[in-house]
């Protein structure tokens, strides 16, 4: 597989496994408007998904659709992050991982509207109106919670412990992203993380909380070395209706 | 014989939007172009949301409505770049919202007043409303909650 298809791959397999974990919120919420937030940001990311799957299957020219690329493919060939992956936990963790996520991928998305290939730029030039929104709402969410109440400011730091081991691996740069830089397709990862850094340190010192002292990042997502023990199981249940009567559509 | 462009954006201007259907698809300013290829009617769209699942609907809508005038043959053409925004509403479109109770988008970030009693105390509930285009709001003079189409 070309590396353009591999950094496709990486931007609609995040998007969309996000997605999902997000959408397991719907019905759930702690009230009716964060449920619909949180639904809402889910269809945003799936509906980027089609977009990003939709190009990396034309670019792969198998004649596969984005469908076949969601719902067909198995663990191992999946490109997304591990962060995306895991559990929601509780509504704090949940708003923690997404406004990591949604941080650096502003700051992807911004990289791409200037991308070398045209398709790349539109898609990004698209989805960062839809990115600056979630991050203005999960940033406002984390400062809430985080310099809220002693349980939820435990919470939140809680959660920021638990996923800022993740966070290193969106920027660690590896074959592909080297060959995006060097062709201009994609940003420069170490520039996003000046970036990412500035915005989340003034986001944690308004939240009142404390990023950890410490670079370690759990890798293998997405290279596809390794991913977490959750994809698995959330690919059965995302795609056991066309696993289990292929071809079913609407 | 084939109905002139103007025609069909005057066919186009009477498909109503599926979840505001106060308004027609050319008000939401989402049909941007329309052309003849051959005897096959090309209409460009350019999505609101990426994930707004009327996208699909408005499609069909259009077709359906090409045929009740008699063109066989439509092919909807999505077209994401310029990005779609709220500044290509149109005029009638965004006079009809706020008659309809939706205040409509300003680049200010917030609506201008509420729609029912033109109060300018007013509160946000949330970002996100009942579909992607929208934020809740509330007035806080009539007490009455309302639909803000996001501006974007």
């Amino acid at each position: 597989m070309s590396a353009y298809s591999e950094f496709l791959l990486r931007m609609g397999d995040n998007t969309l496994i996000l997605g999902h974990r997000v959408s397991e919120w719907c019905g759930h919420a702690p009230v009716i408007e964060e449920d619909i937030a949180l639904a809402n940001t889910a269809l945003d990311l799936i509906g980027q998904t089609q977009m990003w799957l939709g190009l990396a299957a034309e670019v792969e020219g198998k004649g596969r659709t984005a469908d076949d690329l969601a719902m067909l493919r198995d663990a191992w060939d999946f490109r997304n992050v591990l962060m995306v992956e895991k559990p929601n936990g509780d509504f704090g963790q949940t708003l923690m991982r997404q406004f990591l996520f949604d941080a650096f991928h502003l700051e992807m998305l911004k990289g791409l509207t200037t991308s070398s290939e045209p398709r790349v730029a539109e898609i990004a030039a698209k989805a960062v109106k839809e990115v600056q929104y979630h991050v203005e709402r999960s940033g406002d969410t984390v400062i809430g919670l985080g310099d809220g109440t002693a349980e939820s400011h435990a919470r939140m730091q809680d959660a920021l412990n638990f996923m800022w081991p993740y966070v290193g691996e969106m920027f660690a740069s590896d074959d592909v992203d080297a060959e995006m830089l060097s062709t201009g397709i994609a940003p420069d990862l170490t520039q996003l993380r000046i970036a990412f850094d500035a915005h989340v340190g003034a986001v944690m010192a308004d939240a009142t909380l404390t990023i950890p002292d410490s670079t370690f990042a759990h890798k293998g997502g997405k290279s596809g070395f390794q991913h977490t023990e959750h994809l698995g199981h959330i690919l059965t249940q995302m795609q056991w209706l066309q696993r289990a009567y292929p071809g079913a559509s609407w | 014989m084939k109905p002139e462009i103007t025609q069909i954006w005057d066919w186009l201007d009477q498909v109503p939007d599926p979840e505001i259907p106060v308004i027609s698809v050319v008000d939401l300013g989402i049909v941007r172009g329309v052309a003849w290829d051959g005897d096959t009617l090309e209409v460009a769209l350019t999505p609101t949301y990426s994930g707004c699942p009327a996208t699909s609907v408005i499609s069909m809508d259009i077709e359906t409505a090409m045929i009740d005038r008699g063109i066989e043959k439509t092919r909807i053409k999505t077209q994401i770049s310029p990005p779609w925004t709220t500044d290509w509403l149109s005029d009638k479109g965004r006079a009809k919202l706020e008659d309809y109770g939706i205040a409509p988008p300003r680049t200010a970030g917030g609506p201008a007043h509420c729609p029912r009693c033109k109060s300018e105390n007013l509160d946000r509930i949330s970002q996100f409303g009942s579909t992607p285009c929208k934020a809740q709001w509330r007035c806080l003079d009539c007490l009455e909650p309302f639909d803000y189409f996001k501006c974007i």
